[in-house]
């Protein structure tokens, strides 16, 4: 793989190919995947750039949802969610959110250390956990490891929409309200800068609001036509944005992590090149140098 | 000056406005309502159709939305747009569309993604045209 060009097992190999020829393929040959690292390290970058304006995009509607909910939560309202309803867990369902391409570094597997090491927790509990897919490598991953895998959706590409989630969030949902499971985790990596991101796991249902936050006095909605539909819409609507913002910062994640691997390679290319280049020129001499002593031998011997 | 109030209309995907206005129209699920400042708090759900927004000088604003939420305060109107054309089995096949993809992919040795990727989609396409008819029916009716 490119990015595991290293400059340390030169030596080595270099040995056994004293040739200037082989030499001179040699840094041709790495010079293309060079130009290869470089392109992608490029094309990451104004990825990411616009992956970043997207998961930007997508912050209003969760904060004024969320500012709905928090409303909700103090209202007292006559009908209550059973995701605004704590209970003992006996299951898990948990949403991973992975990559649907590798080559960004140690991104995914970060992640999964992160879940694998969650999940053994809530075995040594006694839990068990139903696991929801979203991204390829997450799929290849765990169908190994085997998880119970019970739904999934991949291939969401450089732009993914809210209506490619409703699926995948409907199956946890309907398992939550038919008390399949208990709670519902979201784990995914955060985008702290280009060079961070942090893999996070935490629980979205039931949700988790600041209650001991005291309000001055009690008011409640309007419902039309009534307050459990509308209930219903409101905290499935939520739970998407929730699970969308978790896509799109994955993906602002993915495109930092693959630019800043796509970097190092394209540095280690360059510094495999010039170590090369170092050795063929040494090999031209030392054959430059034979040819020249073999001659004034031969002229000696006339 | 008239009174005013604060208007957001905000989609999941992005920001679609945000300002001042006299006056907004939208298309809740019990029939088209018309909300001045002051308004008592009001939760409800929204059907595809078209929300108005009416600015300080007597400018109306059309937004088109597949549905959604509406929420109302007494100085804040918060309209919460859905992207995605919304109908019950329309998520449900999209629920059970996910399910088959899990399964599919466990089943699958070597998983053939060309024909999943053909099959998720011939699915949802079915799954839009369904709602598509669905949605034509009420119009009309």
């Amino acid at each position: 793989m490119f990015f595991r060009l290293c400059g340390e097992c030169l030596p080595d190999r270099v040995r056994y190919m004293s040739g200037a020829k082989e030499i001179r393929t040699k840094i041709s040959s790495i010079k293309n995947t060079q130009k290869i690292t470089k392109a992608m390290e490029m094309v990451a970058a104004s990825k990411m750039r616009k992956a970043q304006e997207r998961m930007l995009a997508s912050r209003p509607y969760s904060e004024k949802i969320r500012s709905v909910i928090a409303h909700l939560a103090h209202a007292h309202p006559e009908y209550r969610h059973p995701a605004m309803i704590e209970r003992t867990a006996r299951r898990i369902g948990l949403i991973v959110i992975s990559t649907d391409r590798g080559l960004c570094g140690g991104l995914n597997i970060n992640l999964f250390k992160a879940v694998t090491s969650t999940m053994r927790k809530w075995h040594g509990e006694g839990l068990e956990v139903d696991l929801t897919i979203i991204g390829s490598k997450a799929g290849a991953f765990f169908k190994r490891l085997g998880g119970n895998i019970v739904s999934q959706a991949t291939n969401l590409g450089d732009s993914p929409g809210v209506n490619e989630l409703i699926g995948t969030v409907k199956v946890m949902l309907d398992a939550y309200e038919e008390e399949r499971i208990d709670r519902l985790y979201l784990a995914n990596n955060a985008f702290v800068n280009t060079m961070t991101q942090q893999p996070i796991v935490e629980q979205i249902v039931p949700i988790q609001g600041d209650e001991d936050q005291e309000l001055k006095y009690h008011w409640d909605y309007l419902y039309e036509p009534d307050s459990k539909p509308v209930v219903d819409a409101l905290l499935t609507r939520y739970i998407e944005s929730l699970v969308y913002h978790g896509v799109v910062e994955n993906l602002a994640s993915e495109q930092a992590a693959r630019m800043v691997a796509m970097k190092a390679a394209t540095d280690n290319a360059g510094d495999l090149i010039d170590e090369l280049q170092l050795i063929y020129n040494k090999a031209r001499q030392a054959a430059i140098t034979q040819e020249i002593s073999e001659i004034v031998g031969g002229a000696a011997a006339v | 000056m008239s009174m005013t109030f604060h208007v957001n209309i905000v989609s999941a995907e992005a920001e679609i406005y945000s300002g001042t206005a006299t006056m907004v129209f939208a298309p809740a699920e019990m029939g088209e309502v018309g909300i001045t400042p002051r308004h008592s708090p009001l939760l409800t759900r929204l059907k595809p159709g078209e929300v108005r927004v009416r600015s300080d000088d007597h400018e109306e604003m059309f937004f088109y939305v597949s549905g959604g939420l509406l929420e109302i305060q007494p100085h804040i109107v918060t309209v919460l747009a859905d992207t995605a054309l919304r109908a019950k089995d329309l998520d449900e096949a999209a629920a059970l569309e996910a399910k088959e993809q899990a399964e599919r992919m466990l089943a699958d040795q070597k998983a053939d993604f060309d024909y999943a990727k053909a099959q998720a989609e011939l699915s949802q396409a079915v799954a839009q045209l369904r709602a598509i008819q669905k949605l034509r029916e009420k119009m009309h009716t």
